[in-house]
């Protein structure tokens, strides 16, 4: 080999050393933050219903989430004798695949050294909303595969469900888009430093987010994502008094914890995405001094867990719809709705800007 | 390397490493666990009985009805997406024109409600 082919190889080496590494580094840390996001859910499910919650293993239960990681590594991995045995196997893994491969665009901070992401994509929110909706396909191949009632009930439900609530979702996405003008996640987060309260001349706050001039729109985001991740109120598919657990009903061991693992991701990519397009992703509440000084990326994990933690509360209070509701509240009420906001957001900024 | 590339090899290197990830998970009970199947274990869960024909039935046409409508409203989303982006330098014309084009749409989305294409009883 000539000196230059060395150099080259050692070039791209080092390069793909170096992006493996960041990989490793966010998705084990993402994958530590769901175990202890899981802990959360399940922490106040039980404070709502005035139970204590996984409390004996570690401190407070801290480290549960580790200990039933374990016991599903040690479970014995049922496979129905009528299964399709390969495409039982791939749907875990297509679901946790796609709901991990969402993080390689979400920005978690912007410094001198730039924004802290694995791939600053210009089309960012294209490719979120377009991997996310490749969930789906891991739920369809799991019902089918099982060759099962109960799991080809529940990917049925679930398929429909998840669709009918992706297209309100694209449409809330596209009035941010409509206000921001790029599909570049980072973009969209320093959009958001000015807006109504640095036109009402105060500093740079909580009040130029999105979620203010958007207010109807966060709240269709959040109950269509609750929808979209199959989370209560929404949870038809495995709704445990008539379907089992739905599509998951053959799982057993890791893939079973794949199918968990995808959804908690899922969730918490949507939590990420509704600060990021609402919440004003690494923004500080005020820009003054001792808050601004505070790191962008403990201001995105709070706002993160914030998100989630409404999740959870979601869950413990409110009762779960009929599936008949569920489809007219997605079709007939959050479809209309979205779509004239669309128009009026749209006709706002056009009367702005000629003005 | 050009941009292009800078911009997407990442992603799969990204999707790479959680695939190895989810693998390896996948793979480890297969590894460490004992496996012991016996035909009882095997057999479709249904509440007990054995099961009493194949599960891949017939099912409700709605569901097929629900994807068709998902795939019209999504395409109508694909196309708002770029003019979302560029609605700061199309002026009142592209404003117009995508009023006309969702107004088109609308119709079509009176005609399904009407026609009862939303009702799930």
């Amino acid at each position: 080999m000539s000196s230059e082919t060395i150099t080259l190889l050692w070039e791209y080496g080092l390069w793909l050393a170096i992006t493996v590494g960041l990989s490793l580094l966010v998705l084990v840390g993402l994958l530590l933050c769901v175990a202890f996001l899981l802990l959360m859910d399940r922490k106040v499910w039980a404070a709502v219903q005035m139970r204590r919650g996984p409390n004996v293993v570690g401190p407070f239960g801290l480290f549960q989430s580790f200990a039933d990681l374990l016991k599903f590594v040690f479970k014995e991995a049922v496979i129905p004798a009528g299964a399709d045995k390969g495409v039982f196997l791939l749907a875990p893994l297509v679901t946790a695949t796609c709901a991990l491969a969402a993080w390689a665009v979400i920005p978690m901070n912007k410094d001198g050294w730039g924004t802290w992401v694995i791939s600053d994509l210009n089309v960012g929110v294209l490719y979120l909303l377009a991997i996310s909706s490749l969930g789906v396909y891991g739920v369809i191949m799991g019902g089918w595969a099982s060759n099962s009632k109960y799991p080809f009930m529940g990917a049925l439900r679930s398929a429909a469900q998840m669709i009918s609530y992706e297209v309100s979702l694209g449409f809330v996405v596209i009035t941010v888009l409509l206000i921001v003008g790029s599909l570049n996640l980072a973009t969209v987060v320093t959009a958001q430093t000015a807006g109504i309260g640095t036109w009402l001349g105060l500093p740079s706050s909580a009040l130029d987010w999105h979620w203010l001039p958007l207010l109807p729109m966060f709240v269709v985001f959040f109950i269509s994502s609750l929808a979209e991740t199959n989370r209560p109120p929404f949870d038809l598919v495995e709704a445990e008094s008539e379907l089992v657990a739905g599509f998951m009903v053959e799982y057993s061991s890791t893939p079973y914890l794949l199918f968990m693992l995808g959804e908690y991701v899922a969730i918490t990519t949507m939590c990420a995405l509704a600060t990021i397009l609402f919440l004003g992703g690494w923004l500080p509440p005020v820009d003054i001094w001792p808050l601004n000084a505070v790191p962008g990326i403990f201001w995105f994990a709070a706002k993160v867990v914030f998100m989630f933690f409404m999740f959870a509360m979601a869950k413990a209070m409110v009762p779960r719809y009929r599936y008949d509701q569920l489809m007219r509240l997605g079709w007939k009420v959050f479809l209309p709705l979205s779509l004239v906001m669309v128009v009026v957001v749209a006709g706002v900024l056009q009367i702005l800007r000629s003005a | 390397m050009n941009d292009l590339l800078t911009d997407y090899l990442p992603l799969a290197v990204f999707i790479g490493v959680a695939l190895a990830i989810g693998g390896a998970l996948m793979i480890a009970p297969f590894l460490v666990a004992v496996r012991n199947p016996d035909p009882e274990k095997v057999s479709a869960y249904e509440c007990g009985f054995n099961a009493f024909d194949d599960a891949r039935m017939k099912f409700d046409v709605r569901f097929y009805l629900v994807s068709i409508l998902f795939i019209i409203f999504d395409l109508e989303i694909a196309f708002l997406f770029p003019w979302a982006v560029a609605f700061g330098d199309i002026g009142l014309y592209g404003f117009w024109s995508m009023m006309l084009f969702l107004g088109v749409l609308t119709v079509g989305f009176i005609y399904e409600w009407r026609t009862g294409a939303l009702e799930w009883d």
